[in-house]
């Protein structure tokens, strides 16, 4: 298998359970598989036609159908089945939540490269620079097509739609450069938009960090877009306008005028911003204008994470979960 | 008509016609192009078909072997980036719509579910002409677009690339499938109305061949799942040609709807493929191992589980796509849930093997082969049923492996295996067995060279529709071309030879192979009008006696009676 398997090293902590469920499924697929070929052999060897054995089929041996046997093929498969899906699904949750305080990682896809954003600013292309162990979640939009960002080594992919922010977070466990790829077919040089991870230890990771920081962060690119496209107008205490302050709201829950209640995250503010209709917070008039067209993507991160900085941390940095 | 008992029907029958001495056979009703391009007759059509798809499975071929070649070497040598795209593409929209949908239903069924429940044509035999036009013209539309300028979005034309940003001939391309998918809506409605209204009296559900409930339950699919592609792809059309926001964000749309859309059908589509493969596979087994096959009435409920849990089942083409998680844990189980009904088939053929009395003829050998390879795709499906496996191995080439082991492993090997064993009735002539066992064997092992390898790639993380990829992945895709050149030959040779025995094979008598089923029941091949006189139902399906290796089935239990 070595001789045969390109190396791919298990290099975050989800990548070692997926792992764990992949050899327990081909391991148990492989023993059924294999089985059942020899069986096939068995048999096929066994009753040839220029064999001389026993083939009366009597009502008491099993020859053209026996209900117990079927049974038995029906439920031994469904609970292994079963088990399986359990145990997918449970790996699947925390793939789909993120821990608290995480390190927050900017991404914008465009055919066909991607731009990332460090939390202090610093800017990189194709190329991503992360922290040993510690949890860092990417939040990722895309200027044109459907991307999907994929590292095997770290077992987890999301397809980036555009129009919305896709989610995807891991922990790395194992320092090392690997591979970034484009899994989804976003058009012509789709096999050339991909990248490297580089897993560092934290303190070198926090030396690289330092070295580049030399453009205002995303929240203070925010704060002047904020001003600049007039939220400020609007959003602040006293406005002649009735809007809702926003500060200290970020990772609240609203109520919403419809009854509901909504999660203030990423992907509602973002929506605020380019469809404010669509879920108006309780005890406000539906009279915001859409900043659709007028922001691009990259203006929305540097929105959001204006609006993510007027809370305070939701927990004190590095206590995300391993 | 049903109500009648067998005896009834048989009484009924007993004074039939004696065969006319000199019977023509349905292909000896004219000989010029012309009598081919207007005849009604089911058998015919079924023949006008098999060349149709055969042409496009060869072109599907020539573009599968660019993409090997290309993939020799990580660098893109061969072709530029976008050529190979429109390859890809033209590969995958040849090979699903225009070679896998009609492979099976179209050729084998429309020439054998008339024959296999004693009726003398289809329902509606102008309709089924019809049908074959409408392919024909959609495909050759469609190719002609895909030679002329090319698409370059994948088979999925997933949005917003599709409706946006590709410069290529996609609505144009579109526009044939869409034709093409009403001559599979025609074709099914056409099967599901015969099997109804047209079985010879005495034939009850239960003593129908498992061909037929393949085939009705494949119709079914056709009839119920292609108006949402044909739907789906003219919301596409019109956002592409008049800016209507459906899909695309920018205009107000969802990419994902389309994905929902797209697969809605394109899932069930699948089980189009592979049902009437299982179908065939019924009916070789049994007749080489010259056994009832095991549980049939089991068998018949997990055709018919696999087509009704099979619409259930699509968003789990989606589990990294964004849609909610509670979604893609429903799509999960229920994806898991479809994998029971298949492994009933697979665990019911190895039982039939059981106290058989079994012979290795080329159409034994493939679907054998067939029941292997099944399994493997099965099985590698429940790795992607599984959500957290998924995420990693979704859009690699494990799913590319996966889905070439159901459709090429599993449909194209029961497709050929269904040729031989058919071939004497449909052609009147033998084929050279030696050479069709050579075949069998080679195209077993040059699948196995060819796919295997891909799922070892996908594990390590190699995404699909790559132009170019890490040099680490090289080794396994020379394999991969290696054994797709192997491949290659497998398929050319019954090409040859199977064209050699229309000319130069021995005269087949009505039943070469003792098999249960009433299109033996006929001469080889048919007369225009299916049987001289009308067929005697089964006392039950499949009715081999292990025992009597040699003798007609059905003949031991009406000698003691």
């Amino acid at each position: 298998m070595n001789i045969l398997l390109p190396p791919t090293s298990a290099a975050s902590a989800f990548a070692g359970k997926v792992d764990a469920l992949l050899w327990t499924m081909t391991a148990v697929t492989g023993f059924v598989a294999v089985s059942i070929i020899t069986l096939m052999v068995l048999f096929s060897v066994r009753y040839r036609r220029a064999a001389t054995v026993d083939r009366r089929i009597g009502p008491a041996t099993i020859g053209v159908g026996n209900h117990w046997l079927e049974i038995t093929w029906i439920c031994v498969p469904l609970a292994i089945f079963v088990a399986f899906y359990v145990w997918g699904a449970r790996l699947y949750f925390d793939y789909e939540n993120p821990p608290l305080a995480p390190l927050e990682i900017d991404i914008v896809a465009k055919q066909w490269m991607w731009k990332l954003e460090q939390p202090n600013g610093r800017r990189e292309i194709n190329e991503l620079h992360v922290p040993r162990g510690r949890p860092v979640k990417l939040v990722l939009s895309s200027q044109d097509v459907i991307h999907s960002f994929y590292v095997p080594a770290f077992r987890v992919k999301r397809d980036v739609v555009p129009g919305r922010f896709a989610i995807l977070w891991f922990t790395p466990t194992v320092t090392g450069r690997y591979h970034l790829f484009c899994a989804e077919y976003c058009g012509t040089n789709h096999s050339e938009m991909g990248g490297d991870i580089v897993v560092m230890e934290p303190q070198a990771y926090s030396r690289w960090l330092e070295h580049g920081a030399v453009q205002p962060t995303l929240a203070q690119r925010g704060a002047a877009l904020y001003r600049q496209l007039g939220c400020s107008g609007c959003h602040t205490p006293g406005s002649a306008i009735h809007a809702p302050d926003l500060d200290n709201l970020y990772g609240r829950t609203v109520p919403l005028s419809n009854g509901s209640f909504v999660k203030v995250d990423e992907q509602y503010v973002r929506d605020s911003i380019v469809q404010p209709s669509r879920d108006v917070a309780a005890g406000y008039r539906d009279e915001m204008p859409s900043f659709a067209g007028r922001v691009s993507e990259e203006d929305l991160l540097e929105l959001v994470a204006y609006i993510k900085s007027m809370a305070p941390a939701q927990a004190p940095e590095g206590a995300g979960s391993p | 008509m049903t109500s009648l008992s067998a005896a009834e029907a048989a009484s009924a029958t007993a004074p039939a016609m004696p065969a006319p001495a000199a019977a023509s056979s349905y292909l000896d009703e004219g000989f010029n192009l012309w009598s081919w391009l207007t005849t009604k007759d089911h058998k015919r059509i079924a023949i006008l078909y098999a060349v149709s798809i055969t042409a496009f499975f060869f072109l599907g071929g020539a573009a599968a072997t660019l993409i090997r070649l290309e993939l020799a070497t990580p660098q893109g040598d061969i072709v530029s980036a976008e050529t190979y795209n429109k390859i890809f593409t033209a590969h995958g929209v040849i090979m699903v719509w225009f070679f896998l949908i009609p492979s099976i239903p179209a050729t084998l069924g429309n020439f054998l579910l008339p024959l296999m429940i004693g009726a003398r044509d289809l329902a509606f035999p102008r309709l089924n002409l019809l049908s074959w036009y409408l392919y024909v013209a959609g495909a050759l539309f469609t190719v002609g677009m895909l030679i002329a300028g090319g698409v370059d979005t994948g088979w999925t034309f997933y949005t917003p690339f599709s409706t946006m940003f590709s410069s290529t001939y996609v609505v144009y391309a579109l526009a044939g499938v869409f034709v093409v998918g009403f001559s599979s809506i025609l074709t099914g409605l056409n099967f599901i109305v015969t099997t109804h209204r047209l079985r010879t009296a005495g034939l009850t559900w239960f003593r129908l061949p498992l061909f037929v409930w393949a085939i009705y339950a494949t119709s079914l699919i056709l009839v119920l799942a292609t108006p949402v592609l044909a739907m789906t792809l003219v919301l596409l059309a019109l956002e592409r040609l008049f800016g209507i926001g459906i899909f695309d964000p920018a205009l107000g749309g969802d990419p994902l709807l389309f994905q929902h859309l797209f697969w809605f059908y394109s899932h069930p589509a699948v089980y189009i493929m592979v049902l009437p493969a299982m179908g065939v596979a019924s009916e070789v087994i049994t007749c080489f191992a010259r056994k009832p096959v095991f549980g049939y009435r089991m068998m018949a409920y997990a055709i018919v589980a696999i087509a009704s849990i099979g619409f259930l089942v699509w968003g789990h083409h989606m589990f990294v796509s964004g849609q909610s998680m509670y979604a893609g844990m429903t799509f999960s189980l229920l994806s898991y849930l479809v994998a029971i009904p298949s492994a009933i088939k697979v665990f019911n053929w190895t039982a039939t093997l059981y106290k058989g009395s079994i012979t290795f003829d080329a159409p034994m050998l493939y679907l054998l082969g067939f029941v292997g390879l099944f399994m493997v795709g099965g099985m590698t499906g429940l790795f992607l049923a599984s959500l957290a496996a998924d995420v990693h191995l979704t859009d690699t080439y494990f799913v590319v492996a996966h889905f070439h082991y159901i459709m090429v492993g599993g449909s194209v090997m029961a497709y050929l295996g269904g040729i031989h064993y058919w071939w004497p009735k449909v052609t009147g002539r033998l084929y050279p067995e030696s050479w069709a066992r050579f075949a069998a064997i080679l195209i077993f092992a040059g699948f196995n060279m060819t796919f295997f390898p891909q799922y070892l790639l996908g594990v390590a993380g190699m995404p699909r529709r790559y132009h170019q990829y890490a040099p680490e992945f090289q080794l396994l895709n020379v394999l991969s071309s290696a054994g797709a050149a192997i491949l290659a030959l497998g398929y050319l040779l019954p090409l040859v030879y199977l064209s050699w025995s229309l000319m130069r094979g021995k005269r087949a008598p009505p039943n070469p192979w003792n098999a249960a089923g009433l299109e033996w029941q006929t001469a080889s091949p048919p007369p225009p009008h299916n049987f001289d006189s009308p067929p005697a139902p089964p006392r039950k399906p499949y009715d081999y006696d292990p025992t009597r290796p040699e003798a007609l089935p059905g003949s031991a239990a009406a000698a003691q009676t």
